[in-house]
C-alpha cells in the first residue's frame, strides 16, 4: 500500500508517531499528481515548491505541537484565496491574481499542520457542473476519462478519487460538493451555511455559498470539517454554534434513526439504476436498525427555478466588482471608462458566467424584480417550511445526490438548465441552509452513485454518524479507480 | 401666475466612529491616499463586510434626536452602479428597512415655527474620492470608501430658500450636539443636495423636480435655491416645461448648471446583502443610546429664555453650536450674570474667534475667567472698558483676571477720597467749563468726566465720577 492510498486519518496516525515525515508524505503525493494529471486534469496551480517547503518546516517542528492534520497534503478549490498563491477561479478574469490574504479556512488549515499541495479546477466562480466551464480546460473523471467529474468543485472530486490528496476542500452553492463527490464516488459534505467562515471565498451567491470538505471516507471528512469549522469575526453569517469533534459522533449505532425519503426523490426524472441503488442502501440502513418512511415535499418542483433566480441575481451583484481597475484581467482595448468596463468583462468572463450575469440583472432589474427575484424569496421560504415539516418529525432525509451517474464529456455543453432532476436533488439544503452529504452508494457502468443524507441545522453530527454506520456495512468505499491502480 | 416652492433636502452626514462602517480600517481624514484601507475596502475577492456596531448606535442616537422612530429590525442593502469610486459596484445602503423614520425638526424663519418632516435616516458606506488629472487619468483614493454615513432625507415640506437655511443650521446644531459627527461642510463631513420644484398655488400635483449639487455652503444653498427657483418660473412663464435633470451649482456666477437630464429612474437593483443578517434593535439598546443624548438646542434655547431670562436672540445664537452653548452654561454656572455672560459671548468672544478663525477650544480663555471677569465688572473692580483690555490678555494669554487687573494696575478707583482730591485739581483748572454747565451747556460735564479719566487713565468708576463731579460743582 502506497502512502498515497492512505486516508488522511491513517496518515496522521503514522505522521505524529515519526514513522513518515512530512516531506516523504509531500513527496509521494507530488509524484502521484505527476502520474496522474496528464489524465484528469485536476489541479490548475501545483504548489511544489511551497508545499515542499512548508513540509520540511513542519518536520522540524516538535511532536507535541503538531495539529490534527500535521504534515497531511490537502488540495483546495480555486476560488477559495490562499496568500500569495494564484486564487483563479478558473476564470480568464483572475488569470494572474495573486491573493495578499488568506481565506480563514487556510489559516485553520495551517494552524492544523495541513500542507496545501495545490489549487484546485472547477467551473468559471463555481459556475457549473461538469467542471467544464474552466477557462483552463476540463477536469476527466478518474473512473472512466470519458466523463466529466461533475462540478463545480470537479477538480476537488476528481484529486480525492484519484489518490493524488486525501483531502479537498469545494464550494456547494447548489450542489457543487456533493454532485462531483458522488460522480467521482468519494464523501462530500456541504455543512450547514454559517458552519465554516466564507471570508476568503470568492463569492457566487452569498446566501448559499458554504465552504465543503471531501475525502474517500466518512471519517476523514469528520476530521476535516472539525479543523475548519466555527465562527469567524470577518463573516457575520458565520455561527457561533460551539464545533464539536465530529469523529467523535461515529459510533455506528443508528439504531431508531428517523429516515424521511421523499417520494420526488426517487421518482420521475431519476435514472432507474440510481433508484435501485438507493433503494438498496435504504434496506442497508433498516437492517442497521433505522426506520424509513416515505414523505412528501408539496412545493420541491419549485426549487430549481427558485435557485436560479437567487443564484443568478445574487451572482450579477458578487461579479460586478470584476471590473480590472483594481486587480483581474483589464482589456487593452479601451479607449474611456465605459468601454473600460465593457471589454474586461466580455473578454474576462466566459459564456456561463455571463449568461447568469445577464440573468441576474433581469431578475432583478426594476421591471422584473416582483415577478422574479420577490417571489423566488417567498418560493424559497415555502420550500424551507416543507423541510422544516419533514425533520420535525425525521433526523435524515434521504434521497440519490443526482439523478444520474456521471456525464459523457460535452454531452450536456456546461448547460446547467438541463440538469432539473439533479437540481432538485441538489438545491434544497443550499435554499434552506440545511447540511447535506455525499455518500458512495454503488455503480452503473462502473460509475459511481451517491446517496445524499440532508439533516438538521447544525447536526452534522448525525450526518457522519449514519454516513458512517452504512461505509462500515458497505464496500463501496474500498473500491479505486482504475487510474489509481494504473491502469 | 404665482408659484409655491417646492424643496425636499437630502443630507449626508459623516459619523466619527475609529473605523469604517463594514471594515477594520481608520475612518480618518488626511491620510496619504489609499492608506486607510482593508481587503474589503478594495473589493478583493473573497472579503465580506463586518458591521461597526458604533455606526448603527451614531444613526440611532441622530435617529432620536431627530426626532424619528428608531427600527426595531434594520437591514443593510446593496445598491448597484458601476463607478472607479465604488470598488464593488454596489455600495452597502438602507433601502427598505432604515435605522430611522418619520421624524422631523422645527424650524423658525421670520417669527414663525414650522415642522419640517423627516422621511428617513439611512446608514451607509461613503464612496472613495476620484481625483481628475490634466493628462486626462483619473486617480482613485479608496480612503473615504466605507467611511460610515447617514443619509437624511425630508419631505419635500421645504418652501422658501430660508426655510432651507434655517433648517440645515438646525439640522447641523442638532447633530453636532449628539457628537455622531463634525458636520463641517467645509470637511465634507456635511453634504446637501436639494430637489427643487414648482407647482401653482393651490395645486396639489408636484411639478417636475431637479436635483441641485455641489451646494458646499449654507449660503449656496440658500443662493442655489433662490436662482433653481428664478430659472424654473422663468421657463415655466415663457410657457416652457421643466426638465428631470441633475444641475450643479455654480459658486463663481450663483446660477445653477446642466449636469446630466435624468431618463428614466437610475435602476439599482436593491437586494438586501446576504452578507450582513439582519439588525436587531431591542427596546433596551434603544433607552440605553436615548440616555447619552444630551439637551438638544431646543430645550436649551427654552431653559435659556425662561430660567435665565435671556432674549430669544441670544438663547438662539448661543446654541447654534454645543460649543458655544457649554461654554455659557459653566459660565453662567460659574456665578457670572447670564446676560452680561451671553454679550461677552455674543460679542468680543465671537468677534475675536472670527477674525482669528478659531474655535473655542483653540484658545486659553476658559468659562472659569470668563465668568471672574464678568463678576469683576459686576462687583465693581474694574468697568467696562477696563474689561475690554483685561480680555484682550485673557483670551491671548489665558490666566485669572484679577490677576491681569493687578499686574496692570487696572484696578478701579472707587475711593471718594482720592477721587475727590483729583477733581478739586480738575475743576480748579478748567473755570470756563463750570461757568459753561452753569449756563445750561450739558456738554461740559462729558469734558470734565473726561478729564477725570484721563488723569486715571480710564481707573476711575464712572457712575462714582458723575456723582461727585456734580457735587462739587454744585459748592462752586
Amino acid at each position: 500500500m502506497t502512502l498515497t492510498s492512505k486516508t488522511a486519518t491513517e496518515l496522521q496516525a503514522l505522521l505524529q508517531k515519526g514513522e513518515v515525515t512530512a516531506k516523504e508524505v509531500t513527496e509521494a503525493t507530488l509524484q502521484t499528481i505527476e502520474q496522474h494529471e496528464e489524465k484528469i486534469h485536476a489541479f490548475i496551480h501545483v504548489a511544489k515548491e511551497e508545499a515542499t517547503k512548508r513540509a520540511e518546516q513542519l518536520d522540524q517542528e516538535a511532536a507535541n505541537t503538531r495539529g490534527r492534520l500535521f504534515g497531511v497534503p490537502i488540495g483546495i478549490k480555486d476560488n477559495i484565496v490562499t496568500k500569495d498563491m494564484k486564487t483563479t477561479c478558473a476564470s480568464k478574469m483572475l488569470e494572474d491574481f495573486v491573493p495578499v490574504y488568506n481565506a480563514t479556512a487556510i489559516d485553520k488549515l495551517e494552524a492544523a499542520g495541513a500542507i496545501n499541495i495545490g489549487k484546485l479546477n472547477m467551473d468559471e466562480f463555481a459556475m457549473g457542473s461538469t467542471s467544464e466551464t474552466s477557462f483552463f480546460g476540463n477536469t476527466l473523471n478518474p473512473w472512466n476519462t470519458d466523463y466529466v467529474p461533475g462540478g463545480s468543485s470537479g477538480g476537488s472530486a476528481a484529486a480525492v478519487a484519484a489518490g493524488e490528496v486525501p483531502l479537498s476542500l469545494g464550494s456547494d452553492t447548489g450542489g457543487s460538493v456533493r454532485q462531483p463527490a458522488a460522480f467521482c464516488g468519494i464523501v462530500g459534505m456541504k455543512p450547514t451555511y454559517g458552519r465554516i467562515s466564507r471570508f476568503g471565498l470568492t463569492a457566487f451567491a452569498s446566501s448559499l455559498d458554504q465552504i465543503g470538505t471531501m475525502s474517500r471516507t466518512v471519517e476523514d471528512n469528520a476530521l476535516l470539517l472539525s479543523v475548519i469549522a466555527g465562527e469567524d469575526d470577518n463573516d457575520s453569517s458565520s455561527s457561533a454554534k460551539e464545533v464539536p469533534d465530529f469523529t467523535a459522533a461515529l459510533t455506528g449505532d443508528i439504531k431508531g434513526l428517523k429516515v424521511a425519503v421523499p417520494k420526488p426523490y426517487l421518482g420521475e426524472g431519476v435514472d432507474t439504476e440510481i433508484v435501485a441503488a438507493v433503494r438498496e442502501a435504504i434496506s442497508v440502513l433498516e437492517s442497521l436498525g433505522a426506520v424509513c418512511e416515505e414523505v412528501e415535499l408539496p412545493h420541491i418542483q419549485y426549487a430549481p427555478t427558485t435557485y436560479y433566480v437567487i443564484s443568478s441575481s445574487e451572482a450579477q451583484s458578487n461579479l460586478s466588482r470584476f471590473d480590472g481597475l483594481r486587480y483581474g484581467y483589464h482589456t487593452e482595448n479601451a479607449e474611456n471608462l465605459e468601454q473600460a468596463y465593457f471589454r474586461t468583462r466580455q473578454e474576462g468572463f466566459g459564456n456561463e458566467v455571463k449568461k447568469r450575469i445577464i440573468f441576474g440583472t433581469y431578475a432583478m432589474s426594476a421591471d422584473h424584480h416582483e415577478d422574479l427575484y420577490v417571489r423566488a424569496q417567498k418560493t424559497r421560504t415555502l420550500i424551507a417550511q416543507d423541510f422544516d415539516a419533514v425533520f420535525e418529525k425525521y433526523d435524515v432525509v434521504i434521497g440519490p445526490t443526482a439523478a444520474t451517474t456521471a456525464f459523457k464529456l460535452g454531452e450536456t455543453g456546461g448547460d446547467q438548465l438541463v440538469h432539473y432532476a439533479n437540481d432538485v436533488l441538489a438545491v434544497p439544503a443550499n435554499l434552506t441552509g440545511r447540511p447535506a452529504l455525499s455518500v458512495p452508494c454503488g455503480f452503473v457502468n462502473e460509475l459511481p452513485v451517491g446517496m445524499q443524507l440532508m439533516g438538521k441545522h447544525f447536526d452534522e453530527e448525525t450526518l457522519y454518524k449514519v454516513a458512517h454506520a452504512y461505509e462500515q456495512a458497505t464496500d463501496f468505499h474500498k473500491r479505486t479507480p482504475s487510474i489509481q491502480e494504473g491502469k | 401666475m404665482n408659484f409655491e416652492t417646492i424643496v425636499g433636502l437630502e443630507i449626508h452626514v459623516e459619523l466619527k466612529t475609529d473605523t469604517k462602517i463594514m471594515s477594520p480600517a481608520p475612518a480618518h481624514f488626511g491620510a496619504e491616499p489609499n492608506k486607510n484601507i482593508h481587503v474589503t475596502d478594495i473589493a478583493y475577492p473573497g472579503v465580506l463586510p463586518t458591521l461597526n456596531k458604533k455606526a448603527v448606535e451614531f444613526g440611532m442616537k441622530a435617529s432620536m434626536a431627530l426626532n424619528c422612530d428608531v427600527a426595531p429590525i434594520m437591514n443593510f442593502d446593496r445598491k448597484h452602479y458601476f463607478y472607479p469610486d465604488n470598488p464593488k459596484a454596489y455600495q452597502i445602503s438602507q433601502d427598505k428597512r432604515p435605522v430611522g423614520a418619520n421624524g422631523w425638526i422645527e424650524i423658525e424663519v421670520d417669527g414663525k415655527k414650522k415642522k419640517i418632516r423627516i422621511e428617513r435616516v439611512h446608514l451607509e458606506e461613503d464612496a472613495g474620492k476620484l481625483t481628475h488629472t490634466e493628462n486626462g487619468y483619473s486617480l482613485v483614493d479608496l480612503n473615504r470608501q466605507g467611511t460610515p454615513l447617514i443619509e437624511i432625507v425630508t419631505e419635500a415640506d421645504v418652501r422658501s430658500p430660508e426655510e432651507a437655511y434655517a433648517f440645515l443650521e438646525k439640522l447641523k446644531a442638532i447633530i453636532q450636539y449628539t457628537g455622531v459627527s463634525d458636520v463641517r461642510m467645509e470637511e465634507g463631513s456635511l453634504r446637501c443636495d436639494a430637489n427643487i420644484s414648482l407647482r401653482p398655488f393651490g395645486q396639489e400635483e408636484f411639478g417636475t423636480k431637479t436635483e441641485l449639487k455641489n451646494l458646499n455652503s449654507f449660503n449656496f444653498i440658500r443662493r442655489g435655491i433662490a436662482n433653481e427657483v428664478a430659472r424654473q418660473e422663468k421657463i415655466l412663464l415663457s410657457g416652457g416645461i421643466i426638465q428631470q435633470e441633475t444641475r450643479r451649482y455654480d459658486e463663481a456666477t450663483g446660477d445653477t448648471v446642466l449636469m446630466r437630464i435624468k431618463g428614466s429612474a437610475n435602476d439599482y437593483r436593491f437586494i438586501n446583502d446576504p452578507d450582513l443578517p439582519e439588525v436587531h434593535i431591542e427596546q433596551e439598546w434603544i433607552d440605553r443610546v436615548r440616555k447619552e443624548i444630551p439637551e438638544l438646542p431646543d430645550a436649551r434655547k427654552a431653559r435659556y429664555v425662561s430660567e435665565l431670562d435671556l432674549p430669544e436672540y441670544d438663547a438662539h445664537v448661543l446654541t447654534l453650536t454645543k460649543e458655544m452653548s457649554d461654554f455659557f452654561d459653566a459660565t453662567v454656572k460659574a456665578g457670572a450674570d447670564p446676560k452680561l455672560a451671553s454679550n461677552w459671548l455674543m460679542g468680543d468672544v465671537s468677534a475675536y474667534l472670527n477674525a482669528e478663525s478659531k474655535e473655542l477650544h483653540d484658545t486659553p480663555l476658559t468659562p472659569e475667567n470668563l465668568a471672574q471677569l464678568v463678576k469683576l465688572i459686576t462687583d465693581g473692580t474694574i468697568s467696562s472698558k477696563i474689561a475690554k483690555k483685561v480680555f484682550t490678555d485673557l483670551v491671548k494669554k489665558g490666566g485669572n483676571p484679577a490677576d491681569i487687573v493687578k499686574e496692570k494696575g487696572l484696578v478701579q478707583i472707587s475711593d471718594e477720597g482720592t477721587l475727590r482730591t483729583i477733581i478739586t485739581e480738575i475743576l480748579d483748572n478748567n473755570e470756563q467749563s463750570i461757568e459753561d454747565f452753569k449756563n445750561g451747556k450739558d456738554r461740559a460735564v462729558g469734558f470734565l468726566v473726561g478729564q477725570v479719566m484721563k488723569a486715571t487713565k480710564g481707573q476711575a468708576n464712572p457712575p462714582l465720577v458723575n456723582k461727585l463731579l456734580m457735587e462739587e460743582i454744585k459748592k462752586r
